[in-house]
C-alpha cells in the first residue's frame, strides 16, 4: 500500500486551523462549491450596492435611436425595445431582487419563529391554533398565495415582500416547532426548570438560540426560492411596477415578442435569476453541512 | 479453555493500522495492533470510548465507514484468507456467514418492518442455497437454540414486539444463523439491564462452547471480561497496550493503565470500606487522537511515568506466558509482583 | 435519621401516565411508573435508588424537584409540603435542591459559556450579578475541580467528566441542601467515574448535604450511599443500610440483582442467572407481588396479595412473603 503522509497532507491545507483565515481557506477548499455559491451571492450584493458606480446608462432613460441593440462594446448586454440598456437594468434589478429576497426572507422567519416557538414551546391550544392556521396556508400553492396577495394589495415593493414572506411562515414555524419540540425535553431545559427560571426566559434563552442552525439553513434555501417567486410574480405582471427594473418584469416583457430578433433580452435576465437562484442553493448545502454539529470534529 | 491453546487460530490480525480524516485533523483510530482468534476461543478487546476497540471490530469486518475512515496497513486473516486483499463481493460472502457481528442497541440493529424469522431466514438464504421454508425452519430452530420461549409464535413477531433481551437473543440468533467461525460482539450486553445482562452473557458463552465458534467481545466492563473471556488486550488511544491470558492480567497487570482501571472500579459489596470511601482514580482525561503526546500516550496520566515515557513510545514486550505490555516499567513491575 | 427531622420525607408517591391509543386518543391504559413509594432522607446522608430500566426511580427523582408532577401522594422538604405548591411559590425552594442529569452532553446548552451556565441560577435567583457574580462561579469552577479560566469555554470544549463537573457546579451554585443525581456517572467512561464520585464524596463532606442517587449500577450505589433502596416495577422492595443490605439481602429480587453483577475476578466464574425472563410491562403490572413472576420462591400467596414494605430487622426494610414477611430466604441463593 502507498504509504501518503496524510498528517503533513493536512496541516498544509490547514485542517488544525479552529479559526481565522486559515480555518477559511481550509473550509473552502473542503466546500468548494458552496464557496462559489458565496461568491456568486457576494458578488450579486456588491453589484447591488455599487449599481451607481457600475452601471453605465440610466436604467430608466429611453434612447429610441438604439432600439433593440445587440451586445457590443457601448451595450453589453444589448438594449431592450425602449432602447435601455440591459446590463444597467440587471445591475439595478439585482437591487430590486434582494430587497424582495432578504425582506420577505427575514419577514417570513421572524414571524415563523416566533409562531414556531410559541407553538412548540406553549403547546396546548396555542400550538392547536397555530398548527391548523399553518395547515390552511401550506395547503395552498406559494405562487397563487402570492399572486392573490399581491392582486388585493395592489403592487408595491413593501406589498410584494409582505406577499411573498406570508406563505414562507408555515416552513419556518414548522421546523421551529420540531425543534422546540425536541429541545423541551432535553435535560438542560430540565436543568433550567429545576433552577426555577421562568419559561419565557428558558424558551428565549435555551431553546431560540439552539434552534438558529437549521433557521439559517432554511432561510438561505429560502432566499433562492423568494427571488424566483418576485421574477415569477413580476413576469406574470403583479411584481414591482414599471418602470423599476425587475428581472422577472424584463422576462415578461421581451419574452413573447422580442425572444426570435433580440434573444439577449431573455438571455441574460434568465441567467441573473438562474445564477443568484443557484448561488444561494450552492451555499445553503454548505451551510447545512457545517452546521451540522455532527460534521464537526 | 486450556484445550483452546492447541486449536489453531480462526482469525488473526497482524500490524492492523486504521486512519480517520475527520475536519480537525487525522487521527489514527487504530494503530499497529496485533491479535489472534482461536477456534472457541473468546478474546476481551477493553478499553474506554475512543480507545479504538469498536473500530478494530469494524476493521475485521471490513464496515469501516469510508470516507471518513481507511484501512491503511497490516493484515487480517481469516482461515487463511487475507480479508484485505478480498473485493467487495468476495467480502460480502464472508461477512454474516463466516465473520457475524452483534451490536450494542439491539433495536436499532434490526429492522423494524421485517419479523423477526424473516430476518433471519434472509440471512440464511443469503449465504446458503435453501429453499424458503427450509430455512424458516432453521429460523426457529436457531430462537430455539438461543432460548426464546414460543419460537414459532416469535418468528412471527416484529422488532419491537420483543423486550431487549429478547431483542439481543434475535440478534444473536440472526448472527449465528450460518454457523460463523468468528462471532464479534460490540458491547453487547451494555444497553441492558444487569439481570438480563447475565442471562445473554450465560447463553453466548455456552452458544460458544457448543458450536466452536471464536469470539470478539468488546467491552468496557471488567467484570463482563473476567466472567466470560480467556484472553484480554487493553487498547489505550488506539494501541494494544497490554495482552494476557484473562487470570495473569486480572492477578498481575503490568501496564499501569491496566492497573488504573482495575483500581477504579467499585467493588460489590464494598462491607469492609466505610461508607463513603473514595475510590482511586487516574487523574486527568482520554487524550484526544489528533493531539497525542510523543512518547507513551498514557504517561501524562501515569503515576509511574519516568522521562523516557515521553520521549519514546515503549515496545510491546514479552513478560513470559505470552503476557504482552507497552510499557517502559512492565518488567520493574512483573519483578515486584 | 431518627432523632432529627429529615430533609426529605416522600409519602406514597404515586406516578401514572395514561397510555392512549387509536385514532380517538382515548386512554387505553394505564403506565404504573411509580406506585406508593415512602423514603425519608437525612441531611448529610445519601439514598441509593437502585433498579433496572422501567423500575419508576428517575420519574421519583423528577417527581421529587416536579419536574413530573405526581399523580398522588406527599413530598416533604424540611417538613414543609411541596407537592401542591403552584410555580411561583415553588420557586424559593428550588434554590435548596438541585439535579444532576445522566448526559453530560445534553444537559448543558451548547449556545452558552460554562461560566454562563454556572453563573445562571445566581441571576435568575437575583443572588449576584456582574463582578461578584463571575467571582462565584470561579469559586465554583475550583470547587469542582475545573480552572476559573475555562469559564468562557463552550461545552463542547469540555470532556464527558469535565462537563459532568459543570453540571456539579451549576447544581452548587445556589448552595442547596439535596441534590439529585440522576444516573450521573453511567454516561462516563470507567477512569472518569471514580474521578466523578470522588468528587461528590469530597463535596458532600465539606458542605453536608444529601443525596438522592440513582443509578443502574449497584456497585456505584454501593460505593456512594449510605442506605440503598431496591426498586422493582414502581416500587420500593428493600431498603436498608447498605452493609445490611449488601450482607442480608432479603428479597429475592435484591438477592438476584446481586448475583447478576459480574465480578471482576476470573477465579471466580458464575455465570448463572438467578432469574429468568425479562421485567413485565409497567403498563400491566402482574397482580400481588409484581416480582413473583421471575422469582424463583414465588408461592400462591405472592399471586394474589402484595407483600407491605415491613420491619425485617432494624432498619431493614423488605417487602416480602417469605418467612411470615421477613423476607429471608428458607434457602441459600
Amino acid at each position: 500500500m502507498a504509504v501518503i503522509n496524510f498528517d503533513a497532507e493536512l496541516r498544509r491545507a490547514g485542517a488544525e486551523a479552529t479559526h481565522g483565515w486559515r480555518r477559511l481557506t481550509f473550509l473552502a477548499q473542503r466546500y468548494l462549491l458552496g464557496t462559489i455559491g458565496l461568491v456568486i451571492m457576494v458578488l450579486f450584493v456588491a453589484m447591488a450596492l455599487s449599481a451607481d458606480l457600475i452601471s453605465r446608462y440610466d436604467p430608466l432613460a429611453v434612447d429610441s435611436a438604439h432600439r433593440l441593440a445587440a451586445p457590443d462594446a457601448r451595450h453589453w448586454f444589448g438594449t431592450d425595445s425602449f432602447g435601455r440598456d440591459v446590463w444597467s437594468r440587471i445591475i439595478y434589478g439585482a437591487r430590486i431582487s434582494l430587497a424582495v429576497g432578504l425582506g420577505s426572507t427575514a419577514l417570513g422567519a421572524s414571524i415563523g419563529v416566533i409562531v414556531g416557538l410559541a407553538s412548540g414551546y406553549l403547546s396546548g391550544w396555542v400550538d392547536l391554533l397555530f398548527q391548523r392556521i399553518t395547515d390552511i396556508l401550506q395547503s395552498l400553492p406559494l405562487l397563487v398565495l402570492a399572486l392573490v396577495m399581491t392582486a388585493a394589495l395592489g403592487p408595491s415593493l413593501p406589498n410584494v415582500i409582505i406577499a411573498i414572506a406570508i406563505p414562507l411562515i408555515p416552513t419556518v414555524a414548522r421546523v421551529i416547532r420540531a425543534n422546540t419540540l425536541a429541545l423541551r425535553e432535553l435535560p438542560f431545559v430540565e436543568a433550567a426548570k429545576s433552577i426555577g427560571m421562568s419559561e419565557m426566559r428558558i424558551a428565549l434563552r435555551h431553546v431560540l438560540p439552539n434552534t438558529l442552525a437549521p433557521l439559517i439553513v432554511l432561510a438561505t434555501a429560502q432566499l433562492g426560492s423568494t427571488i424566483l417567486t418576485e421574477a415569477s410574480l413580476s413576469f406574470l405582471g403583479l411584481g414591482i411596477p414599471e418602470p423599476y427594473p425587475s428581472w422577472g418584469r424584463m422576462l415578461s416583457e421581451s419574452a413573447a415578442e422580442y425572444v426570435r430578433v433580440a434573444p439577449w433580452l431573455v438571455i441574460f435576465p434568465g441567467i441573473a435569476i438562474s445564477l443568484a437562484v443557484f448561488g444561494t442553493n450552492l451555499f445553503g448545502d454548505a451551510l447545512r453541512d457545517i452546521l451540522d454539529p455532527r460534521q464537526r470534529g | 479453555m486450556s484445550g483452546a491453546s492447541k486449536a489453531e487460530a480462526v482469525l488473526e490480525v497482524r500490524n492492523l493500522k486504521t486512519v480517520f480524516f475527520t475536519n480537525s485533523g487525522l487521527f489514527r483510530a487504530v494503530d499497529d495492533v496485533s491479535f489472534s482468534v482461536r477456534r472457541g476461543e473468546t478474546l476481551a478487546i477493553v478499553g474506554e470510548s475512543g480507545c479504538g476497540k469498536s473500530v478494530t471490530a469494524l476493521s475485521v469486518m471490513r464496515l469501516v465507514p469510508d470516507p471518513p475512515g481507511k484501512i491503511v496497513g497490516g493484515e487480517i486473516i481469516l482461515e487463511g484468507k487475507n480479508l484485505l486483499a478480498l473485493d467487495d463481493e468476495a467480502m460480502r460472502k464472508i461477512r454474516g456467514n463466516r465473520i457475524s457481528m452483534i451490536f450494542q442497541e439491539p433495536m436499532t440493529s434490526l429492522n423494524p418492518v421485517m419479523r423477526i424469522g424473516d430476518q433471519i431466514t434472509e440471512a440464511l438464504r443469503l449465504h446458503q442455497d435453501i429453499s424458503g421454508k427450509d430455512a424458516w425452519k432453521q429460523a426457529v430452530d436457531m430462537l430455539r437454540l438461543v432460548r426464546i420461549p414460543e419460537p414459532e409464535r416469535r418468528a412471527q413477531e416484529y422488532p419491537h414486539q420483543l423486550s431487549g433481551g429478547m431483542r439481543q437473543r434475535a440478534m444473536i440468533a440472526m448472527a449465528l444463523a450460518c454457523r460463523p467461525t468468528l462471532l464479534i460482539a460490540d458491547e453487547p450486553t451494555t444497553a441492558l439491564d444487569v439481570t438480563i445482562q447475565a442471562q445473554i452473557l450465560a447463553l453466548m458463552v455456552d452458544l460458544q462452547k457448543k458450536l466452536g465458534t471464536g469470539l470478539i467481545l468488546i467491552t468496557h466492563d471488567l467484570g463482563v471480561v473476567a466472567q466470560t473471556a480467556q484472553r484480554v488486550i487493553v487498547m489505550y488511544a488506539g494501541r494494544k497496550v497490554e495482552e494476557a491470558s484473562v487470570e495473569a492480567l486480572f492477578e498481575n497487570p503490568l501496564h499501569p493503565y491496566t492497573r488504573g482501571l482495575m483500581a477504579s472500579i467499585p467493588a460489590v459489596p464494598s462491607l469492609d470500606a466505610k461508607a463513603d470511601a473514595r475510590l482511586v482514580e487516574i487523574p486527568g482525561m482520554v487524550p484526544s487522537l489528533t493531539k497525542l503526546p510523543t512518547g507513551c500516550a498514557f504517561a501524562p496520566r501515569c503515576r509511574f511515568a519516568v522521562p523516557r515515557c515521553r520521549e519514546e513510545y515503549p515496545p510491546l514486550g514479552d513478560f513470559g506466558g505470552r503476557h504482552l505490555a507497552a510499557c517502559w516499567r512492565a518488567g520493574e513491575m512483573a519483578e515486584a509482583s | 435519621m431518627s432523632e432529627a427531622q429529615p430533609l426529605l420525607e416522600v409519602t406514597d408517591l404515586v406516578k401514572h401516565y395514561p397510555v392512549r391509543g387509536g385514532v380517538l386518543r382515548r386512554q387505553v391504559g394505564t403506565v404504573h411508573a411509580v406506585d406508593g413509594v415512602s423514603f425519608s432522607l437525612a441531611p448529610g446522608e445519601t439514598l441509593g435508588l437502585v433498579g433496572e430500566s422501567g423500575c419508576g426511580k428517575s420519574t421519583v427523582a423528577r417527581s421529587v424537584l416536579r419536574l413530573v408532577e405526581p399523580s398522588s401522594g406527599e413530598i416533604r422538604l424540611n417538613g414543609e409540603a411541596i407537592t401542591r405548591l403552584s410555580k411561583s411559590e415553588l420557586r424559593p425552594y428550588r434554590r435548596s435542591m438541585q439535579i444532576v442529569f445522566q448526559d453530560p452532553f445534553a444537559s448543558l446548552n451548547p449556545r452558552m459559556t460554562a461560566g454562563d451556565i454556572v453563573g445562571e441560577p445566581l441571576t435568575v435567583h437575583g443572588l449576584a450579578s456582574g463582578e461578584r457574580k463571575q467571582e462565584r462561579v470561579a469559586e465554583l469552577f475550583q470547587q469542582v475541580g475545573l480552572r476559573p479560566d475555562q469559564m468562557k469555554n463552550y461545552p463542547h470544549q469540555f470532556s464527558g467528566g469535565q462537563r459532568q463537573r459543570i453540571c456539579i457546579a451549576r447544581a452548587l451554585s445556589l448552595g442547596p441542601s439535596l441534590i439529585v443525581c440522576d444516573e450521573p456517572v453511567s454516561a462516563l467512561d470507567v477512569s472518569i467515574q471514580a474521578q466523578v464520585i470522588n468528587l461528590l464524596i469530597d463535596l458532600q463532606r465539606q458542605r453536608n448535604f444529601s443525596y438522592l442517587f440513582i443509578a443502574h449500577d449497584l456497585a456505584v450505589v454501593a460505593h456512594i450511599s449510605h442506605r440503598v433502596a431496591v426498586m422493582y416495577l414502581g416500587r420500593i422492595v428493600e431498603i436498608s443500610d447498605k452493609a445490611e443490605l449488601f450482607a442480608n439481602p432479603r428479597h429475592p429480587y435484591t438477592q438476584a440483582l446481586l448475583a447478576s453483577v459480574p465480578v471482576a475476578n476470573p477465579r471466580i466464574r458464575r455465570l448463572t442467572p438467578l432469574v429468568e425472563g425479562d421485567v413485565p410491562s409497567p403498563i400491566n403490572p402482574p397482580s400481588g407481588c409484581a416480582f413473583h413472576t421471575r422469582c424463583r420462591y414465588a408461592m400462591d400467596r405472592c399471586k394474589l396479595e402484595r407483600p407491605p414494605l415491613v420491619e425485617a430487622s432494624a432498619g431493614h426494610q423488605v417487602a416480602c412473603w417469605l418467612n411470615d414477611g421477613t423476607g429471608r430466604a428458607n434457602t441459600n441463593p
